[in-house]
């Protein structure tokens, strides 16, 4: 696999090189290029806002297909807690978590149950007073990579805990090898995601040297397959292990919701999330304890690779309070901790020479001055500004903004009027 | 570009509470595309932030402009303000003279000036009643 795999990827053939995607980028790694989209994978977040704003569904998440079941002899399921969301009838987590088995999985492991682990460990290196306020929850991988190439002064505020879905897979597999006495290789361990960011992160997570995860499918792609089995008459294995504190990781505000201070902000949607670290870089929240920002409107709930209405799948998560009577064992101490360091990425620089960017940076300007400051997009590049950044960069052209090349042929019209006169 | 340093300017409306702060995020922006290190970025978004905001707060706007040389990213604030009139005073923590209209937008605290210390390598203020402000400060770029 290469160094920078994206699960957000192209598809050529549905692409009719229109500007929506280019525009809702929020770090402009999107161009249209020779009539079709070109996603810069080293600046890419994985936000997944180019996959629904695109109206030709040309923008897509690579995740597995189910034959990849076959290259195992014992498959757990890792559903993440946005899945419970998206049944209209389902009241018992545990009929759902036995359809899903159903679908062809040995077992299954609640990531909402590893998201409750991680709840009690924030709790305790909260209370140890020694992580930098406030505290950026690392639960959304798409705000961990905005922090790292947008914010990069903020990352020693990022909780530097592992994700739930891999601590899930941890778990799951080690649950699974005492049971069976399998190798870790016949074991196959899937997470069944809402976004295109955990699918990445499934392959190459953040924080951790090693994934415990072989694939992803995504909840759509599960959808039409769990519904048949949910009215099976068949008795039901007790699966469901966690209780609201980890499904209400779904929606904004559940991770902070568990923590031991009402002194938090949660923030949804990506635009938002922006803000909001702006203002933590201004120093304007030096008082808040932990802020949970999440990239996509809801929470997870709003992934693009969900099936039902965000707001729905919401009141539908809510509504399961109420049906879980439990109180889920959660174990005293579990190793959490990230075990490599995450760091600043770089790919917005003009240059690792500050006087070299310093020069580019200058004839940025000057080549903005000069264009029409309209934003069309025609050009491929997302504003005014971005092109003239690419042309620094040597990636455009001057006429390829449309306005410019319209004033040089009416330049070289002109030029040969004079000819003609001579 | 002259001398090795490239330069920016801001005037700040002292009119329009709403967009206090877009200076010192374009400042950001800008620092981040030369490569500055992460922190030092950070010390001249919290400098720069709080004196934005102390601009339209007290002194009905005025300017801010930066020069970035390797060594060293220097700004300058000016003001016609009404001038502060004890400079010591107004140094130290929780000395505020905002309107309670002001404090109730959760500005006001007092922390402007000893913030702006704080987070800088120098800092000069030079401030005449009924002439206005002008402060420079300094913060170095460590390789």
């Amino acid at each position: 696999m290469s160094e920078i795999f994206h699960s957000v990827t192209l598809d050529k053939d549905k692409c009719h090189g229109c500007t929506n995607c280019i525009k809702l980028c929020p770090t402009q790694a999107i161009r249209v290029r020779d009539g079709k989209a070109k996603i810069i994978k080293e600046r890419c977040i994985d936000c997944g806002e180019c996959i629904r704003v695109c109206p030709y569904h040309a923008k897509k998440a690579i995740t597995d297909s189910l034959e990849i079941l076959n290259d195992f002899k014992y498959n757990i399921a890792l559903p993440a807690p946005t899945f419970y969301g998206q049944f209209a009838k389902v009241k018992d987590i545990n009929v759902l978590l036995n359809a899903l088995k159903k679908v062809g999985f040995d077992d299954i492991f609640e990531v909402a149950y590893a998201a409750q682990i991680i709840t009690n460990e924030t709790r305790k290196l909260m209370e140890m007073g020694e992580l930098e306020k406030p505290v950026i929850s690392s639960a959304c991988p798409t705000v961990v990579k905005l922090i790292c190439s947008r914010f990069p002064s903020l990352i020693n505020h990022i909780l530097p805990v592992i994700s739930p879905m891999n601590l899930a897979a941890r778990l799951a597999r080690e649950v699974a090898k005492e049971h069976t006495g399998l190798s870790d290789a016949q074991i196959g361990v899937f997470f069944i995601t809402p976004c295109a960011a955990k699918a990445t992160c499934a392959h190459i997570p953040i924080g951790a040297a090693k994934t415990y995860i072989n694939g992803t499918f995504s909840i759509k792609d599960m959808y039409l397959k769990v519904l048949p089995h949910l009215s099976s008459k068949e008795s039901l294995d007790e699966l469901s292990k966690a209780d609201f504190n980890g499904v209400c990781w779904a929606v904004s505000g559940g991770e902070a919701s568990g923590l031991a201070t009402e002194n938090y902000i949660a923030v949804d949607g990506i635009h938002n999330v922006i803000e909001v670290m702006e203002a933590i870089e201004d120093g304007k929240m030096n008082d808040i304890d932990f802020v949970e920002g999440v990239a996509c409107v809801g929470g997870c709930v709003g992934g693009p690779l969900n099936v039902e209405n965000n707001f729905v799948a919401k009141s539908r998560i809510k509504k399961l309070r109420a049906s879980i009577d439990k109180k889920a064992v959660i174990p005293e101490s579990v190793d959490v901790m990230w075990d490599i360091p995450v760091v600043q990425n770089t790919a917005m620089n003009l240059d690792d020479d500050i006087i070299v960017a310093m020069q580019k940076m200058e004839q940025m300007y000057k080549i903005y001055d000069e264009l029409p400051k309209l934003d069309c997009g025609s050009c491929g590049s997302p504003s005014c500004k971005t092109l003239s950044e690419d042309i620094v960069r040597g990636f455009a052209k001057e006429t390829d903004c449309i306005f410019k090349l319209r004033e040089k042929i009416a330049e070289l019209a002109q030029e040969m009027m004079n000819i003609d006169k001579h | 570009m002259a001398d090795n340093s490239y330069k920016l300017h801001f005037d700040i409306d002292g009119e329009d509470f709403s967009v206090a702060g877009e200076a010192s995020s374009n400042i950001k922006k800008v620092l981040s595309k030369l490569g500055v290190a992460p922190d030092v970025v950070r010390k001249v978004a919290v400098a720069t932030y709080e004196g934005e905001i102390n601009m339209v707060i007290h002194a009905d706007g005025g300017t801010i402009d930066v020069e970035v040389t390797p060594e060293c990213i220097k700004i300058l604030l000016k003001d016609r303000g009404p001038g502060i009139a004890s400079v010591d005073q107004a140094m130290q923590e929780g000395y505020s003279t905002a309107s309670d209209e002001v404090r109730n937008l959760g500005f006001g605290a007092g922390m402007g000036l000893p913030n702006m210390r704080k987070y800088t390598d120098y800092m000069n203020v030079d401030s005449v009643v009924g002439v206005g402000t002008t402060i420079e400060m300094h913060v170095n770029i460590n390789k």
